[in-house]
């Protein structure tokens, strides 16, 4: 009798709407498709890129298949590698990213813990306005930047103009402001008894920032070291403008000045050129992306 | 160690006054419980012993000095948070020893003070753990392990008990005693549960509202309440409070509870409340477990009275027994074997020399 009721009651339940199983599914296959798609999207230009890298100018602008390569060749990396030029960009690009990333923590990581937690008159005020300054765009910006430390050099007589240094004090405009409102909103999470502990412990704000806050909120840090770095990698504008001698330019702005001759676009090494420019933040964000997720795990706060 | 003081101490907020002017004197060695309901100003009581608020007004001294102005960590205080606040990033060793690393100590110093506070607190094993792989009493333990090793005047519990569940909390509880019975540092605990107060302190504050309503030993707040709100708040199920008033018949003082129910009072009890205005609004405050079944031998000033219960709730070594008297809600503890049913009549016993009497305005005790 209770076998016969299990009976029936086994497929009234299989076709009921809306299982989780099925949800499930459903979710599965339209996630796949998009991410397939966008997968291809935006793997399709590197493999392009790579592709065209590994071509003579000859097969480039011959009519062939412009997906296959039927004569490879590294003459691009070789030229490109061993022509100092290049390598001067590169020198330049990384000194700036660097030390841009450097200010950048040295001001944003003070300025998040101040904003976060030490509670002063209008810190709710300029917790925001930190952030507002970061919605401006580069392009309104640069010409009264420009017009500034023009006036800057005029009175101090320094050069800075033309000179890659002058980026290091105009990059942090864009990194400082969002990754002190990164760090705020990680600090933020750290629950409030853990400073009093350390408050009551004996530690100063100083050692408390030093030597919990921040080993607490790593992967916040990681996170904004990265956007830090890539931002100032792949700034084009500001150093488009800010310098124009050959020997002060930076990647981006080095590889499209001097690889595109008037009308003459050589192809070949530009596309090595941009591939060989975007492997550094590549290379760095697999590097911290195991710290990351590492820090995740190990740093999760409850408790 | 040390003994704390606290004199008229206010802690106001924009307009919100969270302690209205609080005295309090906690000897050496004392371990006392803050009790009372959430916003009674006793965790904002505790935490400006600490220093992490600032007083409003009055004075705060700790071992004879005013700590008013003194920073959290000249204050030689240790304090175990609701949620531990353990640092996740370093292991059991680390978080107990970094007060003491802040400090410079020697580093064999700190070594044996760690040791020997992780053997006081049986957590020896998990010295090299980091706090995310330990449980929730065990995290506890650690937080109270980090305290003791600084050895501190003062040590400070904010709710330490409240995230844990039920059984451990008992099971810690006991640990919390034991640890104070070693160490017999001065201690202030906060909680909300009365029977952690009742069964931790040598002394209980009762809190309401941002002011003191009674200071004394769990006994003497269980058995002499002096207003509404304690007799209320200690004990569970909580003190009946009836609606009564005194009359004179016969020239013996009679107090009815209802049209039906009046009982004379006995003599100790007549003579305490002779003086009592006859037209005040009373009410007779009655323990659950005065309130029994009726049997053959009733000692003087127990009387009997019969009921018909509407719940009853069987609790293994007693039964509840709730029912109404004029529509006021009375609970009664019975022998599990006197045959209490729902919805069944019952006689009951009232034992009245353990009677209290308050005046229903005011809630004052008599």
């Amino acid at each position: 009798m209770s076998t016969l009721a299990i009976d029936k009651a086994g497929p009234s339940r299989k076709i009921k709407y809306g299982s989780m199983s099925r949800d499930r599914a459903w979710a599965l296959r339209w996630s796949y498709f998009f991410l397939v798609l966008f997968a291809i999207f935006f793997l399709t230009p590197p493999i392009y890129m790579l592709i065209t890298s590994l071509k003579s100018s000859a097969e480039i602008s011959a009519a062939t298949n412009p997906w296959w390569v039927f004569h490879p060749t590294l003459s691009n990396y070789v030229e490109l590698l061993s022509s100092n030029q290049f390598l001067r960009f590169f020198w330049n690009s990384s000194i700036v990213s660097i030390v841009v990333v450097i200010i950048t923590m040295l001001i944003s990581i003070p300025a998040a813990f101040a904003l976060a937690r030490m509670k002063f008159w209008g810190s709710a005020t300029l917790a925001t306005g930190v952030f507002l300054t970061y919605l401006i765009p580069d392009s309104l910006l640069f010409i009264p930047l420009f017009k500034m430390l023009g006036v800057v050099q005029d009175y101090t007589g320094i050069t800075l103009l033309n000179r890659w240094y002058v980026l290091l004090f105009i990059y942090p405009t864009l990194t400082v402001p969002f990754c002190t409102w990164i760090m705020i909103g990680y600090f933020a999470s750290i629950p409030k008894e853990l400073d009093e502990a350390a408050l009551i412990d004996g530690a100063s704000w100083l050692q408390t920032l030093t030597r919990i806050f921040i080993p607490v909120a790593l992967p916040g840090l990681i996170a904004a070291t990265i956007f830090a770095f890539t931002v100032s990698w792949a700034q084009f504008l500001y150093p488009l403008v800010f310098t124009t001698s050959i020997d002060q330019l930076v990647l981006p702005v080095g590889i499209t000045t001097t690889l595109i001759k008037g009308d003459v676009f050589n192809w070949g090494q530009i596309m090595t050129g941009a591939l060989l420019g975007a492997a550094p933040p590549l290379i760095i964000y697999a590097f911290l992306m195991d710290y990351y997720i590492a820090g995740l795990t190990a740093g999760a706060t409850k408790g | 160690m040390a003994d704390v003081s606290l004199r008229k101490v206010i802690k106001r907020y924009d307009d919100v006054e969270a302690v209205r002017g609080i005295d309090l004197d906690i000897s050496d060695h004392e371990f006392i419980v803050l009790v009372g309901p959430s916003g009674c100003g006793k965790s904002t009581t505790l935490r400006m012993i600490a220093g992490l608020e600032d007083i409003t007004d009055g004075d705060i001294m700790i071992g004879g000095d005013v700590v008013n102005d003194v920073p959290p960590k000249d204050r030689d205080i240790a304090m175990v948070f609701q949620n531990y606040a353990l640092y996740p990033h370093m292991t059991v060793a680390e978080n107990m020893s970094f007060g003491l690393r802040l400090k410079h100590y020697p580093k064999a110093e700190i070594k044996a003070r760690v040791t020997e506070a992780a053997r006081l607190l049986d957590i020896t094993d998990l010295i090299d753990r980091k706090p995310k792989q330990l449980s929730g009493g065990q995290r506890q333990r650690v937080a109270m392990g980090r305290a003791i090793v600084r050895n501190p005047k003062v040590f400070l519990f904010d709710e330490p008990l409240s995230n844990l569940d039920a059984k451990l909390r008992v099971q810690m509880r006991i640990e919390i005693k034991k640890v104070h019975q070693k160490v017999r540092t001065t201690t202030v605990y906060v909680t909300h549960d009365q029977v952690e107060a009742m069964t931790l302190a040598d002394r209980v504050v009762v809190m309401n509202k941002g002011c003191i309503e009674q200071i004394g030993t769990p006994n003497e707040l269980y058995h002499k309440p002096a207003t509404r709100f304690v007799a209320g708040f200690i004990g569970s199920p909580a003190m009946n409070f009836i609606p009564c008033r005194l009359e004179d018949v016969g020239g013996t003082l009679q107090i009815r509870l209802t049209d039906r129910i009046a009982f004379p009072l006995p003599p100790a009890r007549a003579a305490r409340y002779k003086t009592l205005p006859r037209t005040e609004k009373l009410l007779l405050g009655l323990r659950p477990e005065h309130l029994t079944e009726s049997h053959a031998h009733l000692a003087p000033g127990v009387e009997t009275f019969e009921t018909v219960l509407d719940v009853t709730e069987p609790m293994g070594m007693e039964t509840l027994v709730y029912f109404g008297l004029d529509g006021t809600p009375v609970c009664g503890r019975v022998d599990p074997n006197a045959g209490a049913k729902d919805g069944a009549p019952m006689r009951l016993a009232m034992d009245l020399n353990n009677m209290h009497l308050l005046n229903e305005a005011s809630g004052v005790v008599l």
